[in-house]
């Protein structure tokens, strides 16, 4: 038997192993979990909305942008001081999903590696986890806009 | 009432997210980065807009509203100035967010320490 195959059949027998011992996710109970936690950080989320219409002049279609800004500013902080992680174990994606999860990734990350210095650590690290948000968003919104372009057939002074 | 959607949907999308971890067994960088393309076509499609004016905080809080500013400042920006304002256009609504989150990310850096 060659060396290829030997690892091959390790492999799977690993996976097989490996599948029976671990332990079963209570998908029920996380996604319970995940849509109340969820749930009520965007009720925080149209809270600041509301204020933020009511007393600062924006309307639907604008108030978005700060509501946003201020939660970030808030799961920053709570990141610093530590809660945000104990929240995230229980909640799972209940957190991970807002972008307030986005905005945790990003502190986390940024305090970790103050360590390593802030150049190489902090500025080189921020996007560790966040960059794949942005990379793939911006790269979908490109050739989204360059398929309505195309429909739309502005192509604008060229 | 919109406070009861926002937590409905709001709720919802990060149900889908747990079932996309749970389920589907990806991590949670994958799951991100899918929710954001998700948002990113739905709003191509003219759909998100309309999850917003029903649902408010429940559609912009999630991560997929980030994808939904990406296209909308993209495409606002071409009506203008055509294909260019596609690259031009793309973080003006997203600004916000991506600048607070460095921003506020970097004071943290000054401000705490790291544990362990």
């Amino acid at each position: 038997m060659s060396q290829e195959n030997g690892d091959q059949m390790e492999k799977e027998a690993y996976q097989k192993v490996a599948s029976r011992i671990e332990p079963k996710r209570p998908m029920l109970m996380n996604c319970v979990k995940a849509f109340f936690v969820g749930g009520f950080i965007c009720v925080i989320g149209q809270c600041i909305s509301t204020f933020y219409m009511h007393f600062f002049h924006f309307n639907e279609a604008t108030v978005g942008a700060p509501t946003v800004a201020t939660l970030i500013f808030i799961s920053v902080l709570l990141t610093g001081f530590g809660v945000y992680d104990k929240f995230s174990q229980f909640s799972g994606a209940g957190t991970a999903v807002p972008v307030t999860g986005f905005a945790n990734s990003m502190a986390s990350t940024a305090i970790e590696y103050k360590t390593e210095g802030f150049v190489l650590g902090v500025g080189g690290n921020m996007f560790k986890l966040a960059g794949s948000v942005i990379v793939f968003g911006t790269v979908a919104a490109f050739i989204i806009g360059i398929i309505y372009t195309i429909a739309t057939g502005q192509w604008g002074a060229m | 009432m919109i406070f009861l959607w926002a937590f409905i949907v709001g709720g919802l999308i990060c149900v889908v997210g747990q079932l996309m971890m749970d389920g589907l067994k990806l991590t949670p960088a994958h799951t991100m980065a899918t929710l954001v393309v998700v948002g990113a076509v739905l709003d191509g499609l003219g759909l998100y807009e309309r999850l917003i004016d029903f649902a408010g905080a429940g559609a912009t809080v999630p991560i997929t509203s980030f994808g939904n500013q990406l296209v909308h400042g993209a495409l606002a920006e071409a009506d203008r100035t055509g294909l260019i304002g596609v690259i031009t256009g793309i973080f003006q609504i997203t600004s916000a967010g991506i600048s607070a989150a460095i921003i506020f990310s970097f004071l943290a850096a000054l401000v705490f320490k790291p544990k362990g």
